[in-house]
């Protein structure tokens, strides 16, 4: 079977779907590869790099198309693209089929088969699908680095001879994949960084990178399906306003991320908001391409409103091609193996990753899929990354270290004994044995302090110690090995020496050896 | 030597044994405390072979001299590997002369009468049982550990019920003895009881499962001190209750401190073989798909990363991988990355085996750091490699409260940036527990022998 990777024909276009260091893992599934001439020229990848690695060269789309049975695009086929298509072929691409209905129709007209990497589930099996993703991470970190660009000071602060320069600060609204990228990156060049989410579950990752997770005084969580966020009640959006008011007055960057899934991006950011900003500051808006979360975005653009820069660039991923092609190729690799290879080929209906992903299929529409028969499959997405509330943690916590705890009936009960076992040592035991006793009891409560003080890295020595000096118990085999003890207890008494003396020698010995060992 | 001069030499001896004991407390210190140890020993055997009551020197020579030999030569070859069966064969030695120290004392009490004589043979009776528990369980323990006998409980029907029977004849058989006054009635009860209690050692540990040794070991350790400690009483010797007491305490803390390590009571140990009453987990244990990465891959990421955290199990001492570690962490000490490691309480077969590994190989202390010291630095961790080690790293002892671990204090290496598990199969952990740990997005899967996966690391980090 051949793959075919074509030129993607948008002008403004610098990635290609496969590059050159992915064609093995594609050739290792049993596939031969065409390219397009000139495909990864804008990716850092010449033909001549593709042919290195076992790729042909095809002069133009149309013999690309004709020749092959499984074609990887990035951006949505064009209208061009589409009428090359055939019954049979397979196309792999970003599709967005909830934008354009009338091309999903189009595609599916040409009786190939379409798999949209925009619809992979988000379960945890197909992580390694997850294009969206890995573009989102580029994305959040090219949005920080646009935004250190445009803005006029230092990120981390600094006292220099000549003054004082504060640390900037971060808004990051949304705590998704590009949210988490975007505070990394943000945390890396050293500013301060605050995050905002719907869904409370993100605050731990969130301050796990370091960022300060903001709360609204409001109860909802905004966890929709497949991890996703879902559409909030009016209250919880007034107080969220109120929040980022207060907030666009303090910050120097704001970050927006906040995407709903096929939906407009909610308005966030209101002009009033940008006005009441510091001249200077800068709005990146990573939901652009969806109308943007500001109000005053332009997509595609960069616009100056009150001294606001407002970034609505809404190709960021695009403008790290190598590292976005390369990505996106390895989660199209990953799709490939999952549809079995050449030599399986198999477009599985039952498997729910392909399922999930298929927009078009024998001639038909296949979109939107059937919901999952397993409801639980998100919940496990959530558990996978020990998303879990934190109330029932702490609970489990609580009831664990009550389990510990002995009951007090217990205590009472070994208290009564000891008060009983002591009366009697009081009232009957000959005096030697009282002084013995009061030596044996002092010496236990000695131990106890002296070890607990023992480092734990030097347990295994305190054990080989303890056996060196349990060996003291030859002083009682000695005392047998007197002129007026019995032969028989002299013989036993000769044993107990021998067998205490192993240990002395053996103990302190071995004790020696090992704390030799232990070095700074 | 006068009695009285020998009372307090034999002071002496015990306040020494007490500053090796708190020398220990730092590794800087530790070496003179074992050298305290020694010479109160030495104090000690000098005073007692001086003394007037022992006169036979030539058996007095001839019962030491071949032991100090045999001892130092064991100490001498023993492996670090092999320091928990050494260790359990110590333990048993003492139990052992306690047994005899026990008979013989019995037959030399002619002189005592009254309450005295009573007193003692309750003291001789409890000296030899509980000598008899730490040698047969202690060989027992060792036999386990050294691999001559299988690690899996042994678990008799009803055996709670045979322990309590065997518990009680043996009350009923001293109260008989010390009552009665023919000594070769009470010689031969005696017998009879220290080959009951000698069978309640070998079940005890019999019962306990290879994972559960560390509890036993240290178990054994605080018996091998309460035996000692009969014996002085039964001398009326305080050196060797002193000692007893210092040494069965010693014991005591370190099983109490590998029991909170596993969230488990020191009689959930004893008493039963880890989900193996029926209580196995039922439900299905966590689903999905792992991400595998290659040695190479591996070693790349520990080099570009700032800071690497390992923790190593008993995985890491079967494989014998701590010295290549070694190597590797020096080497990526060398080109700034900031190496730790991470040492969970009950890692190993004896309480701080690791730490003693680790040592050997070479590798510094100060790096080396324990479970709670390192548990809050995890989540600004770049890399954490996971060598040999399960449950120990097990999410589901925090999250999932169904979880036969729960509840056990682990290591949250989750938090970190990445976590490479070194593993040989998609097996569980001797708990048979599934770990939901292996499934996360941010784990790494390193399959193969960790011998030679940590070689493969060591030579690509070196070709860089």
């Amino acid at each position: 079977m051949n793959i075919g990777i074509p030129r993607e024909v948008q002008a403004d276009e610098h990635r290609v779907a496969v590059v050159p260091s992915t064609l093995e893992r594609l050739r290792k599934a049993g596939f031969d590869i065409l390219v397009e001439s000139g495909a990864g020229a804008r990716a850092e990848a010449k033909d001549g790099k593709y042919v290195e690695m076992g790729a042909t060269i095809v002069p133009d789309a149309r013999s690309l198309f004709e020749g092959s049975d499984v074609l990887l695009k990035i951006n949505p086929p064009t209208e061009g693209e589409i009428a090359l298509l055939r019954p049979g072929q397979t196309l792999i691409s970003f599709i967005n089929p909830a934008d354009d209905g009338n091309r999903v129709q189009a595609i599916a007209q040409t009786g190939a088969s379409v798999l949209a990497m925009d619809q992979v589930p988000r379960i945890s099996r197909a992580q390694k699908l997850d294009a969206l993703s890995a573009l989102a991470n580029i994305a959040g970190y090219r949005a920080v680095i646009e935004a250190a660009h445009h803005f006029g000071r230092f990120f981390a602060g600094q006292m220099t001879a000549a003054g004082k320069v504060p640390p900037a600060r971060i808004l990051v609204i949304g705590g998704g994949v590009a949210g988490l990228a975007a505070i990394t990156a943000a945390r890396g060049l050293g500013a301060i960084v605050r995050a905002f989410d719907t869904r409370l579950a993100v605050k731990e990752q969130v301050e796990s990178l370091g960022a300060e997770f903001l709360v609204l005084d409001f109860e909802e969580s905004g966890e929709g399906d497949g991890g996703y966020a879902k559409v909030m009640s009016d209250a919880f959006l007034e107080a969220e306003r109120k929040l980022f008011a207060e907030q666009a007055i303090d910050v120097d960057i704001i970050v927006t991320t906040a995407n709903i899934p096929g939906r407009e991006a909610p308005k966030l950011i209101t002009s009033g908001m940008v006005e009441s900003m510091r001249e200077g500051s800068v709005i990146v808006d990573l939901a652009a391409e969806r109308g943007g979360n500001c109000s005053l975005t332009q997509p595609g653009e960069v616009v100056v409103h009150h001294g606001v820069t407002i970034i609505g660039w809404t190709d960021l991923p695009g403008r790290m091609p190598e590292l976005s092609s390369r990505l996106y190729g390895n989660a199209l690799a990953a799709m490939i193996e999952e549809l079995g290879g050449a030599d399986d080929w198999n477009i599985d209906l039952d498997n729910e990753v392909i399922r999930g992903s298929l927009v078009a299929h024998g001639g038909e529409v296949t979109w939107p899929p059937p919901a999952p028969s397993e409801p639980t499959q998100e919940k496990n997405y959530a558990k996978d990354f020990g998303e879990r509330p934190q109330a029932e943690k702490t609970e489990t916590a609580e009831a664990t270290t009550e389990a510990a705890k002995s009951s007090p009936v217990g205590l009472v009960l070994s208290l009564i004994a000891a008060a009983a076992l002591t009366i009697c040592i009081g009232l009957w035991a000959p005096a030697d044995f009282t002084m013995h006793f009061t030596v044996f009891v002092l010496a236990c409560f000695v131990g106890w302090q002296l070890v607990w003080n023992v480092t734990p890295a030097l347990h295994t020595p305190l054990m080989s110690i303890t056996n060196a000096v349990s060996g003291i118990i030859i002083l009682g085999g000695l005392l047998h090995l007197s002129v007026d003890s019995t032969t028989a207890a002299v013989v036993l008494g000769a044993l107990a020496v021998f067998f205490a003396t192993i240990n002395i020698a053996g103990g302190f010995l071995v004790t020696r050896r090992m704390l030799a060992m232990f070095r700074k | 030597m006068p009695p009285n001069l020998a009372t307090i030499i034999y002071l002496v001896a015990a306040v020494l044994f007490m500053l090796s004991l708190g020398g220990l407390s730092r590794q800087e210190t530790a070496k003179r405390g074992t050298i305290c140890g020694i010479v109160g020993m030495l104090l000690a055997l000098a005073t007692s072979i001086l003394s007037d009551e022992v006169g036979l020197y030539g058996i007095v020579a001839l019962s030491m001299v071949p032991a100090a030999l045999i001892g130092g030569f064991l100490a001498m070859r023993v492996q670090m590997t092999g320091m928990p069966q050494l260790v359990a064969l110590l333990h048993s030695f003492v139990g052992a002369a306690a047994v005899l120290v026990g008979f013989a004392s019995y037959l030399d009490s002619g002189q005592l009468e009254g309450a005295a004589l009573l007193v003692h043979h309750i003291e001789v009776y409890l000296g030899v049982g509980i000598g008899a528990i730490t040698f047969t369980g202690s060989i027992i323990a060792c036999l386990k550990l050294h691999g001559t006998m299988s690690g899996k409980p042994l678990l008799i029907p009803g055996r709670h019920f045979l322990n309590l029977l065997v518990l009680l004849v043996t009350i009923g058989l001293g109260i008989w003895m010390v009552a009665t006054h023919d000594q070769t009635t009470g010689v031969v009860l005696l017998l009879i009881a220290t080959g009951l209690t000698g069978l309640l050692g070998v079940h005890m540990v019999m019962a306990i499962g290879g994972a559960d040794m560390p509890v036993v070991v240290s178990m054994l350790n605080s018996y091998s001190g309460w035996a000692a400690a009969a014996a002085g009483f039964m001398l009326g010797n305080d050196l060797l209750i002193i000692t007893g007491a210092l040494v069965g305490s010693s014991g005591a803390i370190l099983s109490l401190i590998m029991c909170r390590g596993m969230n488990r009571s020191l009689a959930n140990v004893v008493l039963g073989g880890f989900g193996t009453d029926g209580s196995a987990p039922t439900g299905e244990g966590p689903q999905g798909e792992v991400i595998s990465i290659e040695p190479e891959a591996s070693a790349e990421l520990m080099q570009q990363a700032s800071s690497v955290v390992i923790v190593p199990g008993y995985g890491m001492a079967v494989a014998q991988a701590q010295h290549t570690l070694a190597q590797v962490t020096k080497l990526l000490r060398d080109s700034g990355v900031e190496v730790r490691f991470a040492i969970h309480p009950v890692a190993g077969r004896l309480p701080g085996h690791m730490n003693v590994l680790l040592a050997e190989a070479g590798i510094p202390y100060d790096i080396v750091l324990e479970m709670d010291e390192i548990n809050d630095d995890l989540p600004d961790t770049d890399v954490v490699l996971v060598i040999g080690a399960n449950d120990i790293v097990n999410p589901s002892a925090e999250n999932d409260p169904a979880s036969p671990i729960a509840g056990m204090p682990v290591l949250q290496v989750w938090k970190s940036g990445t976590v490479i598990v070194m593993k040989r199969s998609m097996g569980t952990g001797y708990a048979g527990v599934g770990n939901p740990l292996f499934f996360n997005d941010n784990t790494r899967m390193l399959f193969g022998d960790a011998g030679a996966s940590v070689e493969s690391m060591l030579a690509s980090l070196r070709k860089e």
